[in-house]
């Protein structure tokens, strides 16, 4: 044990000027927490004004226009400054270059560059958000986006343009880093699930990021000079813009999803105490779900025109790049088998994970299927499925990993009684959210309506009662870590018996992570009666 | 309120399609994740650690199981994919005999246009048992002509004609909404379809009052824009004679051969020098601009009136 005067990370130098000009890994990443943090509570207010105004069928809080903006304003903070940013740029900063023992990420100057570009494409698209806002949704459809759109939409496209260039460079640095910058003995079977999924997230970054700029570029050039790319009225074709805009936005969903599932694979075993169960299934199905990710953005436009054989190949293919994520789900259920199950906070949200997870992607068979699809594309099922994937999966899996590592972090332990709370609190308050939403999408309730049919309020007032339960369970962990910050009793190297190469080193880290470079001498997840087989050798 | 509806009207025996599909699909998915779930509990409690569980029996060949449940899943979605295709192919086959009506969708309302002439808005008039065709235009942004009752719905994009059809067997009012966002009062932008019995149909298109039927007013239009001064025998500059043309094959200069359909008709309306009739010079002015989506689909219903006969219609 080592005494808390040490140095650490967190008290090597003190003052404004050492965090915004800091090229440490670990304190980059705390100012992605920041930031993910802010988005996340301006994303989840909209969210809550939103299931406020749809209590009743008719206008309640606001006009039309107010709650077009403020279904637009939840999309783009949701999806760009919180959901595809939030595992990356905080956990995989902070723990990715630890787990293959590391000092530091590869282009350290860069990964600080990559946060002000985060911020400031956040900031910019927040102010054209709050100057008044815009009214196109956060997927920008053409002609609508070009000729009929107000506010200010120009600003906050070219906000989320420049917040592109974080993930892309985020990702560059990634994949430079898990290639050369592995300590001895870190075979790539020997890596981590996290540091596979992290690298699969990050192919998709350098890949789709630049085809969602050019899309931007075009709209923007198109809005501006009128130049005929997208609109019928200037010789442009609306269906163009939504292969480029879901060439990059569907990849965007397993951007979202793959580092959650890389989390939840961290967990699932150290809590079992037990090996992964098929590992390189597991890692592999990563890099599919990576590759066939590209193949399959076709299916948001079954209905939108495109030919039918493309639908028809679209769909065979949507089919096939759910089967990696099936199998994953079948590995993580395996390896509880003869395992020492506990279940401390991280374990009962990786359960949560696995449960929404599920529901999410069998929801995503039935809108594979093509004729289901057009009965309830762009109904509330949609809505209820993608958020069954990126809030129950995605979010469920950014909240286990912060409850997974918090102690690495921070070098403080939190209340597990109120942890344990909070993630029994989110799984029943999102569940009563959202699974409504799929008997109203059957219905036939079309989604971003403000008033509709009274016939659907029932199931609305029930989606509402949720979403309080929810936010309230999103809400307690900003209470719970803020004590656990000023209070919390000091963590060890290691609280929660892992074997990664990160808990061989003390909470918080010191600067340089490690003492001397650790010699990795094992694959990760072994165990030995339940006991530990640190991949560092004995610490 | 209303209670807890659980399932939307049917109207079509397409809709009972659709549902018997959908129903087949939530007992897979109530299999699979029941199996998960309780396996994920049933471990979760007999594993737990402190249980005296045996454990000796650890998994060592991961590989068969893998390849087993890797294999059932592909099975599995490979039906569900060819399940589904084979149904979603018949929407891509209307009738030759049905009955068409016109659509235009703009912000924030849709109009119908029916053989007869008679105009709608926000409501649609169908009579039940009857094959119906819908040809849809936008004006503006893109809208989504959606009817849950019948399960169906079809994105109109600006600039094309899209299609969709359907045959509502059940007498009743059903909802129709717009499911693609399109600004301010996309919420309101829909009304009815009012499925009726094939006499209560001939008495609303009668009570319409009378109307000129839509090709009749596309031929008069055939006139006022100037297409006759061409486009009929003793015009000055050679063009094609539209007789007979529609729903045949149309051989073009660069070669290819299209159908001429409502699409192709519209297209050479708004962009005749984008596919030119084999033997005969782009000379034709675009009427892009000129001609509003209402008179283009009495246009098109003129140019079908007097293509080959067509049973029914």
């Amino acid at each position: 044990m080592h005494a808390p005067h040490d140095e650490t990370y967190l008290n090597a130098r003190v003052g404004i000027r050492s965090w915004l000009l800091t090229t440490d890994h670990k304190r980059i990443a705390l100012l992605y927490f920041a930031g993910i943090t802010f988005f996340f509570f301006i994303g989840g207010i909209a969210a809550t004004l939103i299931r406020l105004e749809l209590i009743t069928p008719g206008p309640t809080l606001g006009s039309p226009d107010f709650y077009n903006r403020l279904f637009t304003m939840h999309g783009i903070v949701m999806v760009w400054f919180f959901l595809i940013p939030s595992i990356p740029t905080t956990m995989g900063n902070f723990i990715l270059p630890m787990m293959i023992g590391a000092r530091d990420l590869a282009f350290p100057r860069l990964n600080l560059l990559s946060w002000y570009f985060y911020i400031a494409g956040g900031l910019i698209t927040i102010a054209a958000l709050l100057l008044g806002g815009i009214d196109t949704g956060w997927t920008f459809y053409e002609p609508y986006s070009t000729f009929y759109a107000t506010g200010y939409l120009i600003l906050a496209v070219f906000g989320i343009f420049v917040s592109g260039f974080s993930s892309i460079l985020t990702g560059l640095n990634f994949i430079v880093t898990v290639h050369k910058l592995r300590a001895p003995g870190m075979t790539w079977y020997r890596l981590p699930v996290f540091v596979w999924s992290t690298y699969a997230t990050s192919l998709i970054l350098i890949l789709a990021t630049p085809v969602l700029a050019m899309t931007l570029l075009m709209l923007l050039a198109e809005r501006v000079l009128h130049v005929g790319l997208f609109s019928p009225q200037l010789g442009g074709d609306p269906i163009l813009f939504q292969h480029m805009f879901w060439f990059y936005s569907h990849p965007a969903v397993y951007i979202m999803i793959l580092p959650s599932m890389g989390v939840i694979s961290e967990i699932v075993p150290v809590f079992a105490r037990k090996p992964l169960f098929g590992y390189k299934f597991v890692v592999w199905c990563s890099i599919a779900i990576a590759a066939i990710g590209f193949l399959v953005w076709g299916h948001h436009m079954f209905v939108a025109g495109q030919s039918l054989y493309a639908s028809l190949a679209f769909s065979f293919l949507s089919y096939l790049v759910a089967v990696p994520s099936a199998i994953k789900v079948f590995n993580w259920t395996a390896t509880l088998h003869e395992g020492w199950i506990r279940f401390d906070a991280p374990m009962l949200y990786a359960f949560g994970f696995i449960g929404l997870f599920t529901i999410g992607g069998l929801t995503g068979l039935f809108l594979a299927a093509l004729p289901i699809d057009v009965h309830v594309t762009d109904t509330y099922f949609i809505v209820a499925h993608f958020h069954y994937i990126m809030v129950g999966g995605a979010v469920m899996g950014f909240f286990a990993g912060l409850h997974y590592w918090w102690p690495k972090i921070t070098g403080r332990l939190y209340p597990d009684y109120w942890a344990r709370f909070a993630a029994i609190l989110a799984f029943f308050g999102f569940n009563l959210t959202f699974f409504p939403q799929f008997i109203l999408g059957y219905l036939g309730m079309p989604r971003r309506y403000q008033s509709y049919p009274p016939e659907f309020q029932i199931w609305h007032v029930l989606s509402s009662a949720g979403a309080s339960i929810l936010a309230f369970g999103y809400a307690l962990p900003l209470f719970y870590f803020a004590w656990s910050i000023l209070r919390g009793s000091r963590a060890s190297a290691n609280p929660w018996g892992a074997t990664g190469l990160e808990w061989s080193t003390r909470s918080p880290p010191p600067p340089e992570n490690f003492a001397a470079t650790p010699t990795v001498v094992r694959a990760p997840y072994q165990y030995d009666q339940g006991k530990p087989c640190m991949q560092a050798g004995d610490v | 309120m209303h209670g807890f509806p659980w399932w939307p009207a049917t109207a079509s025996a397409y809709a009972g399609t659709i549902d018997f599909l959908f129903g087949s699909l939530l007992v897979v998915a109530a299999l699979t994740s029941g199996l998960v779930f309780f396996l994920l509990l049933f471990f979760a409690n007999k594993y737990r650690h402190g249980s005296n569980a045996d454990r000796s029996g650890a998994i060592r060949k991961t590989w068969r199981f893998e390849v087993a449940w890797t294999a059932a899943t592909l099975l599995v979605f490979v039906g569900m994919a060819v399940w589904g295709s084979t149904i979603y192919l018949r929407l891509y086959n209307p009738p030759a005999d049905a009955l068409q009506i016109f659509i235009v969708g703009k912000q924030w309302m849709w109009k119908a246009q029916h053989p007869g002439g008679q105009r709608e808005i926000n409501e649609l008039h169908v009579p039940v048992g009857q094959d119906v065709r819908l040809v849809m235009a936008s004006q503006d942004v893109i809208h989504s002509f959606f009817v849950p009752a019948l399960r169906i719905k079809q994105d109109v994009v600006p600039g094309r004609y899209e299609t969709m059809w359907f045959r509502a067997d059940k007498v009743g009012r059903y909802h129709l909404f717009c499911a693609e966002y399109c600004g301010t009062d996309h919420a309101h932008m829909g009304g009815w379809l009012t499925v009726m019995n094939p006499r209560d149909f001939a008495n609303w298109l009668e009570d319409q009052g009378g109307q000129t039927t839509l090709a009749a007013q596309g031929e008069e239009l055939f006139r006022r824009y100037g297409c006759s001064g061409c486009h009929e025998s003793g015009g000055t500059v050679r063009a094609p004679h539209l007789e007979g043309v529609f729903g045949s094959p149309v051989p073009l200069s660069d070669g290819s051969v299209v159908i001429a359909d409502e699409r192709y008709v519209r297209d050479s309306i708004l962009n005749p020098k984008g596919q030119v009739a084999a033997g005969y010079a782009p000379v034709m002015p675009t009427f892009a601009g000129q001609v509003s989506e209402d008179d283009l689909a009495k246009l098109v219903a003129y140019i079908e009136s007097i293509g080959p006969e067509r049973s029914g219609s």
